[in-house]
């Protein structure tokens, strides 16, 4: 299959599907006698990412957002699954064949701190991709990587120096100039601004957007910050435990949220927007359970003040409620009718 | 009813670094009654954290140095105290909750051994007793099988429940003022939802008076009751949150409000570029005489540049300090 070569793709089909994804961990056996666990960090995702929008992963820690975000980039490895891009199956890729897609795809991590070289000048780094995947031909990077300062607003002087001689939102910028480098089709952006200041995150929120709209950028964000996320995404999927547990576009996912966890998520933001304070409230109890070794029947069961017998003993599939509104829940009736709804809430 | 339990008034506070001195707080002023929360904002290097610390007294001399003003706890000034006295006070009078739970319990004590040290050493309580209001605190911050958790270690704890295990340290000699120092920004939201009810609700049985520094504007709304807003050491604008969140009059205080997204109940289909406030922090060594967020500021004028704007009245219980009120203020 792979010896076919890329696969133009329609455009208007989806740039990236994720199918059946699962990234499992083992663990180390405590002794001989008994097997070492297993982390289900991933189990069984599935999504498209339509090209020019920005799909969005929501999530609290251990959900599994960020590594869906590594396995796409092929930073970790898939247990099982699919992963597509522009129709070319990803997983099972090995060497030059690896190294050509991943020019259609770089990432943006979230701590411009840890992730820039602090021995390597600011112009170099942004250059590297293009000397790693022999993008052009050595001269014109030179022009390319003045370009790319140009259009992530840093000055052509400033590739003369080194990381710790900028502020952590210029540095942002420089990670965001090497992610566009390659001229990538698909940009993962694992929390890109959560380590910023929050004067400084509108900045790179409207940069984001901006290059988006000049080059039809594809994003896959992954974030916890549901104000983030509402405002920058088209598409978002909420993951639960390894698992996604609702998807839709932006509007009703925040308009009508099915699922009780997406419910509690939204109602546990405090929030400055006077239209939502003193709107029902949830409280979960006690903390997200371990993926390792997961409970039978819906992950969400133990913490769900809905929860039925039926939820504990088995697992509730993805399902499509309406136009691409998709939720995985015992109790959303087919009509649409979520549980924090029809119990009088 | 509202006794003030903290007065700060006229703050200085001065670090030596290697390009000269910086001014980390300069001329603050605030007070906090009994079972009320404040709030201060603003973004990291803008004095906050520095003000906490000067209220406990932790401030690292040298370098630091503080040049200046009062700091009054019910009346007694904590500037003149002796470091015997200030002992005695901390973590029995006045209690801070950090950031980072992991970094700032001790790995190789039990949580109960930590939560009982504060006690015996503030309350003269025996083992027994202290470990028995140890394991009280617990169960009043809830934390399921308090009487097993009280023997565990910081590492056998999650995030929520470290902070829970802060909390009930703080709060173990029922101080009558507690700062909070970003005590969620750590967390998962619907964590941080349990710990915020959990303060709530504490206050309202201790009447503590909490002070909590952050950086997010939706948990100043959820949580406190007046805010004041800081940049670059100083007092920018301070009132009732509910004014300043509804009609801010500081330039600074308008760009924190509009510069992140908040989640709104019913999207919007368009979405409008996000206020940014250009620029970065000024260094604190290089201060002009003019106002610091000149640079930065989208309502300038000249006078910003040379002279520093004096905190005027712009409501009964919200002042700003900012020349740009002056002149909207002379229009009109």
């Amino acid at each position: 299959m792979n010896e076919a070569g890329p696969v133009t793709a329609p455009s208007d089909a989806p740039l990236l599907k994720v199918k059946d994804l699962c990234v499992h961990f083992h663990l180390p056996r405590k002794n001989l006698m008994t097997p070492g666990g297993t982390v289900y960090a991933v189990d069984g995702v599935s999504f498209d990412v339509p090209r020019g929008k920005t799909f969005g992963i929501v999530g609290e820690s251990g959900s599994g957002k960020s590594t869906t975000a590594l396995a796409v980039m092929r930073l970790v490895n898939a247990t099982s699954g699919s992963i597509e891009l522009n129709g070319t199956e990803m997983l099972g890729l090995e060497g030059n064949e690896l190294r050509k897609i991943r020019r259609q795809l770089q990432i943006i991590f979230q701590d411009p701190f840890s992730s820039l070289n602090p021995r390597v000048r600011a112009g170099q780094i942004v250059r590297e991709p293009l000397d790693l995947m022999d993008v052009g031909d050595p001269a014109s990077r030179d022009d390319r990587v003045s370009e790319l300062f140009a259009k992530v607003g840093l000055r052509p002087e400033q590739q003369a120096l080194f990381p710790h001689q900028f502020s952590g939102g210029q540095r942002q910028r420089i990670g965001v100039a090497r992610a566009l480098a390659t001229q990538p089709e698909l940009i993962v952006c694992d929390e890109p601004v959560s380590a910023l200041d929050v004067a400084i995150q509108a900045q790179i929120l409207n940069l984001l957007r901006e290059l988006q709209n000049e080059f039809g950028l594809t994003y896959l964000f992954i974030s916890h910050d549901l104000g983030v996320v509402q405002y920058v995404c088209d598409e978002i999927a909420v993951m639960y435990l390894g698992r996604v547990v609702e998807q839709a576009d932006r509007i009703s996912l925040f308009k009508t949220p099915l699922h009780p966890y997406t419910w509690a998520l939204l109602s546990a933001v405090p929030s400055a927007d006077p239209a939502r304070i003193g709107t029902e409230r949830i409280r979960l109890q006690g903390d997200p359970p371990s993926p390792i070794n997961p409970p039978e029947g819906c992950r969400f069961a133990s913490r769900c003040p809905f929860a039925t017998d039926q939820c504990h003993a088995s697992d509730p599939p993805l399902r499509t409620i309406r136009n691409g509104h998709r939720v995985a829940c015992h109790l959303v009736g087919d009509d649409g009718t979520a549980p924090h709804q029809s119990h009088g809430h | 009813m509202t006794e003030t339990v903290l007065e700060v008034e006229n703050l200085q506070v001065e670090f030596k670094t290697r390009n000269g001195i910086a001014r980390v707080l300069n001329d603050v002023g605030f007070s906090v009654q009994r079972g009320q929360t404040l709030g201060i904002v603003g973004e990291s290097g803008c004095g906050k954290s520095m003000t906490a610390l000067s209220i406990m007294g932790l401030v690292p001399t040298p370098p630091g140095r503080i040049a200046g003003g009062q700091i009054r706890y019910l009346g007694e000034d904590l500037l003149a105290a002796s470091e015997s006295r200030m002992r005695d006070l901390r973590g029995n009078e006045v209690s801070m909750i950090f950031q980072e739970p992991m970094t700032s319990l001790n790995p190789v004590f039990t949580v109960g051994e930590q939560i009982a040290e504060s006690v015996r050493l503030h309350e003269g309580l025996n083992k027994r007793d202290a470990r028995d209001r140890a394991v009280e605190m617990l169960k009043a911050v809830g934390i399921p099988a308090a009487e097993r958790r009280v023997r565990e270690y910081p590492h056998q704890l999650s995030g929520g429940m470290r902070q829970r295990v802060m909390i009930a340290m703080a709060l173990a000699c029922r101080p009558s003022i507690l700062i909070a120092d970003e005590p969620t920004t750590a967390l998962d939201v619907t964590v941080q939802a349990q710990i915020f009810d959990l303060l709530k609700e504490l206050q309202e049985s201790t009447q503590t008076a909490i002070i909590m520094i952050t950086h997010d504007m939706g948990a100043v709304a959820e949580m406190t009751e007046r805010v004041l807003v800081m940049y670059a050491g100083r007092v920018v604008e301070d009132g009732l949150t509910t004014e300043i969140l509804t009609n801010p009059k500081h330039p600074y205080t308008k760009g924190l409000i509009s510069c992140v997204p908040h989640l709104e109940a019913e999207p919007k289909p368009e979405r409008p570029p996000l206020t940014e406030i250009p620029g970065v922090v000024p260094s604190l060594t290089e201060l002009g005489t003019g106002c610091p967020f000149a640079p930065r500021c989208n309502e300038v004028l000249p006078k910003c540049r040379s002279d520093m704007p004096v905190t005027e009245q712009t409501g009964p219980d919200h002042r700003a300090a900012c020349w740009a009120l002056d002149a909207k203020g002379a229009a009109a």
